[in-house]
């Protein structure tokens, strides 16, 4: 019971039932749509760059509560952030819900991210809490195909 | 194995106790009956997550009872070796046992000859065969493939590939809200170019059971071959190859009590003696020359190389079982649980069930408002509850019923309906946990 109300912890439900930046964005610099084809969760983020610095970022689509509440969160954590603050908090991200982060400073360092520290005792939902951050990662990169987490 | 005695315990029987009647006493017995055959699955002994486990994830496989294991074991510790090509011992031995499966699967079938029973690895494989082996001699340019709205994706992709080689088209029998075949648009596709129909016999996503045999009588009449997806039927009910008069019939062991890697294709002697190897090798020849090559006799013309011995002998194991427990009560007490479980659920604010056929297998698929099915599984999983979400290999259903994907929970006979009693307490949970 209690790994279960890890995992759905209050930011989490709260960012799933009201996702913040959840919108199409008409003048984005870059988009692109990311899904995972076993549970056929499926989104778009949108990104909008000024320079090095993420001006403003959005996403749309549909899926289940960790990967909608991961979006939100991300989206609004990355908004005014420069390319490399995003790396940091990528790879901070996949430390954490692959249960490699352990330091406090490291866990200190996540802010709101903290809250999906639970997915890490759900291996069958890493995928879902990570989905949003690797599509964001190929938007980036500028990849312009689709991507999988398959 | 052990029998099935039939022993009355009242207390936690089912509902039909409440009415008066011999037919009802007699219904109560065989119930009590088939709630023994529990005992015969030790992996439904075991606890998920601390809590007993529920398995109701029977459509994607099923448990196996312990005769079949104890088969397949005995299998390699006594008898293993290869089959058809030794003249010792342990060859015959093993080949007898394996080809003494085949000869169950034409009763279990009801096929006219054991030369029928093709071993495929499992459905998908058998289906495989057909499109590749029937289809690239029969399907030209123009021509057309017919298959369901509700099919399996194994059930699609081979067709969609035949098709696209060819230069032929493929066609959906359209099904209406419920998740039943519109007949009246089957019979409009019917047409001079349709070569093939692939159908399945049950669906797995809805659990909608098709009325194949007024399809295949449809089908004949334009002169059209049939193939049915066996894979949801074969674990659930009485199958009479002759009686549906189906000219292809595909199921895997693995969803039938038997173990995975292998399965049966069934196919008339008349196409498959017309039709050339899927593939090549050992034991489908005859005859080898750098010049020539004479392909063996049905079935082994369709049986390259050295097949599943094991998973083969844990089959024949599995269909002892079923011929030794009572398909036709086990089907009754199934739609039992399932018809149960339908009403418990409509307690769940919110909840939808997906596939509302009136003729239907013991599968519930259903969504609920505002919450995504993967997260009712994980819940479900923390109580020790198995259910599958997802698109069930079966994404046009899902387009279909406008869903992205559904939780569902298919039951075996060894269910029961204080399991249903627990998974209803999750499913409120679910509820409380994401609000
Ligand atoms: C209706 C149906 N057809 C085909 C298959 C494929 O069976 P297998 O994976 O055993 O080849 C399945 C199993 O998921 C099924 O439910």
């Amino acid at each position: 019971m209690s790994a279960l109300r890890d995992l759905y912890q209050q930011v989490i439900l709260d960012h799933n039932r009201n996702p913040k930046n959840f919108r199409v964005m008409q003048n984005a610099t870059g988009s692109i749509e990311g899904y995972n084809p076993l549970c056929g969760d499926h989104y778009t983020i949108y990104v909008r760059m000024d320079g090095d610095v993420i001006a403003d970022i959005s996403f749309t689509g549909a899926g289940c509560a960790i990967s909608k509440a991961s979006a939100s969160v991300m989206s609004s954590m990355l908004k005014g952030k420069t390319l490399g603050d995003a790396e940091g908090m990528f790879r901070d991200f996949r430390g954490l819900v692959t249960g490699a982060l352990a330091s406090e400073e490291e866990m200190e360092r996540l802010g709101k991210l903290a809250a999906f520290a639970g997915v890490s005792e759900f291996p069958a939902r890493v995928k879902c809490a990570s989905l949003p951050w690797h599509t964001l990662h190929a938007a980036l990169d500028g990849t312009s195909h689709a991507i999988s987490t398959e | 194995m052990h029998t099935t005695t039939v022993h009355s315990n009242k207390a936690d029987a089912p509902n039909v106790a409440n009415q008066p009647g011999q037919a009802n006493q007699d219904l109560l017995e065989r119930f009590e009956a088939v709630r023994l055959c529990r005992h015969h699955f030790p992996l439904l002994r075991r606890r998920v997550n601390g809590k007993p486990l529920v398995y109701f994830d029977n459509a994607a496989t099923s448990q196996k009872p312990q005769v079949v294991i104890d088969a397949t074991i005995r299998y390699y510790e006594e008898e293993n070796s290869n089959i058809h090509r030794g003249v010792h011992y342990l060859s015959e031995r093993a080949t007898q046992a394996y080809e003494g499966v085949r000869v169950k699967v034409q009763h279990l079938l009801n096929a006219a000859h054991q030369r029928e029973i093709i071993f495929v690895r499992g459905t998908t494989e058998g289906i495989n065969l057909v499109a590749y082996s029937y289809g690239r001699t029969c399907v030209g340019a123009g021509d057309e493939v017919l298959i369901s709205a509700m099919e399996h994706h194994s059930n699609i992709v081979p067709w969609q590939i035949l098709c696209e080689e060819k230069g032929a088209n493929l066609r959906v029998i359209p099904i209406n809200d419920r998740g039943e075949i519109e007949l009246a648009e089957y019979e409009k596709l019917l047409t001079p170019r349709t070569k093939i129909v692939a159908l399945t016999h049950v669906s797995n996503a809805l659990g909608t059971i098709n009325p194949v045999k007024t399809m295949v009588a449809m089908a004949h009449a334009h002169g059209i071959p049939v193939l049915l997806d066996g894979a949801q039927a074969v674990p659930h009910m009485k199958v009479d190859v002759r009686d549906l008069d189906c000219d292809f019939y595909v199921f895997s062991a693995h969803k039938a009590f038997g173990p995975t890697g292998v399965g049966v294709l069934y196919g008339v002697t008349k196409l498959l003696d017309a039709m050339p190897p899927y593939q090549s090798g050992g034991d489908m020849i005859k005859s080898v020359t750098f010049e020539k090559t004479v392909y063996n006799d049905l079935p082994y013309k369709f049986e390259a190389g050295t097949p599943n011995i094991g998973g083969g002998i844990g089959m024949g194991a599995a269909i002892d079982y079923i011929n030794e427990i009572d398909l036709a009560s086990l089907a009754e007490f199934e739609h039992e649980l399932l018809d149960y479980a339908t009403k418990r659920v409509a307690e769940i604010p919110g909840l939808r069930i997906i596939g509302t056929a009136r003729e239907k297998a013991a599968v519930l698929s259903f969504v609920i408002d505002g919450i995504h099915p993967h997260d009712i599984g994980t819940i479900l999983d923390d109580e020790g509850i198995a259910i599958r979400t997802g698109h069930h290999c079966a994404q046009p259903v899902m387009q279909r019923f406008g869903v992205p994907a559904t939780a569902r929970a298919s039951f075996a006979f060894y269910n029961t309906k204080e399991e249903i009693d627990v998974f209803l307490a999750a499913l409120h949970r679910v509820r409380e946990v994401l609000g």
